[in-house]
């Protein structure tokens, strides 16, 4: 980890590493989504609809992953205080946020056909909400608070404090009665859904997650060189 | 343990005597409370069925806007630095003034919110179990404002933002505090139990939070 504080290298780390991500993205979707569209069988009760579910699950685990991400980066700015965490954390929160958009319109479209309903107000749908709602104020700290350090500081509580609401997501669907889909992939007792429609999910849970690692790469170059350009600013002024 | 006992007098004392306080936020309680039947229609049953949950949100609402003085005015003068100067850890001074606003505001509104319920013809049966748990909400409530209010302590705009921030965190509450008042025994027990966790919970690890931003701002 510590590698990694070091801008001027997580820079040139990036960029190298960069156009490989987006490759092994778009090869991930390729194979995802022939396995979504194609090979995976029409569900015996909602027939082709079902296929929604390799869009909608995969984007409602990134909006989870991309959160908790942006608490660990927040943790470990708070322990080691680099400002590449910092960096990290602020520039997850935008895309989590359309990842997590991404999820309850997918979700919606998909529970009209299948509830009869746009939107339920039960615990699932609820707490994804909340996530979206944690994402906005996320977001809204840094653009409110003028000096990026202490928005910075202020930022990793919220963060951390919002944290709470990723285990209720996940086992909203055990503790309350639920329209929402129970458990059916990471559950104790092992997968429920059948191998066919299991694989073509996963890889496009791993290319979903590719797809972040390189939004989230080119969002952390930009962050990190505009961060340069205030300090040769800040410094440049103070000569000239 | 004297100079917390003293902070916490001087809050209270504050908070009695100069406006803005309890009764405000109890005319800011009752105009929402006016607002509502206007909104949703005057048909008796259906304010019957709402009247528990209106109660649970106007309180909500009502003590998530007069949190921002729990931190602020000792934060504009200085006063708060000079506390982080004393014998006392910050978490500790941020947990005295949050009980303060919960002995000042929340609690006294939190008792008499159910009654005011009257207004929106709740039945007579609930008012207990509402009772109960608003006061035991209540607690949760004022602790996780304060982290709201020390999040936003010097921001211009800061009103809108601790909604924001504070109204995600206050959904459990709602959650527990109206299953509680759902009249069902095997649910009731079990609800007031995990608000009083929350309670407790809050107690704890709010001023933790709160003492972190306060430093940010204090820096």
């Amino acid at each position: 980890m510590q590698q990694f504080a070091n801008p001027t290298r997580f820079l040139k780390i990036a960029t190298a590493i960069l156009p490989f991500v987006w490759g092994i993205t778009i090869v991930l979707f390729c194979i995802g989504l022939y396995g979504a569209l194609v090979t995976a069988p029409p569900d015996y009760q909602q027939g082709e609809t079902v296929r929604i579910m390799f869009v909608h699950v995969p984007a409602a685990w990134l909006a989870m992953l991309v959160y908790s991400i942006m608490a660990f980066a927040s943790a470990v700015a708070i322990i080691f205080r680099h400002p590449v965490a910092d960096a990290a954390a602020k520039t997850a929160a935008p895309i989590g946020a359309i990842f997590c958009f991404l999820a309850l319109a997918t979700g919606s479209l998909w529970g009209k056909p299948m509830w009869g309903a746009w939107w339920v107000w039960d615990a699932r749908l609820t707490s994804m909400f909340v996530l979206m709602l944690l994402y906005i104020g996320y977001i809204s700290i840094w653009q409110s608070i003028e000096d990026p350090g202490r928005a910075a500081m202020i930022a990793r509580i919220v963060a951390l404090v919002g944290f709470i609401n990723i285990p209720i997501i996940k086992f909203s669907v055990q503790w309350w009665n639920s329209l929402h889909q129970p458990a059916s992939v990471f559950r104790m007792g092992g997968p429920t859904i059948d191998r066919s429609m299991l694989w073509p999910l996963l890889v496009m849970g791993l290319a979903y997650t590719f797809l972040f690692l390189a939004l989230h790469l080119v969002s952390m170059r930009s962050e990190l060189t505009a961060r340069k350009i205030r300090t040769l600013l800040i410094t440049r002024g103070g000569q000239g | 343990m004297t100079a917390l006992l003293s902070l916490l007098r001087r809050d209270l004392i504050l908070a009695t005597r100069q406006g803005g306080g309890v009764g405000t936020a109890l005319g800011f309680f009752l105009t929402v409370l006016v607002l509502l039947p206007i909104g949703i229609g005057p048909d008796q049953v259906t304010l019957q069925r709402l009247a528990p949950g209106i109660v649970w949100i106007t309180l909500l609402l009502s003590v998530l806007l007069s949190s921002d003085r729990i931190f602020q005015q000792d934060f504009e003068d200085g006063s708060l630095e000079i506390m982080t100067m004393g014998s006392a850890p910050l978490e500790l001074v941020a947990l005295t003034k949050a009980i303060a606003h919960w002995l000042s505001t929340s609690l006294p509104l939190s008792i008499v919110a159910p009654f005011l319920g009257l207004l929106l013809n709740v039945r007579t049966d609930v008012i207990w179990p509402l009772l109960v748990s608003t006061m035991l909400g209540s607690i949760a409530l004022s602790m996780i404002a304060s982290i709201g209010a020390s999040l936003t302590v010097n921001l211009r705009r800061g009103g809108l933002l601790i909604s924001i921030l504070v109204l995600p965190l206050y959904v459990p509450v709602l959650v527990f505090g109206m299953s509680a008042t759902s009249g069902m025994a095997d649910i009731v027990a079990p609800s007031l139990l995990i608000l009083s966790a929350i309670a407790l919970a809050s107690l704890v690890l709010a001023p933790i939070a709160s003492a972190a931003a306060l430093r940010a701002y204090l820096k």
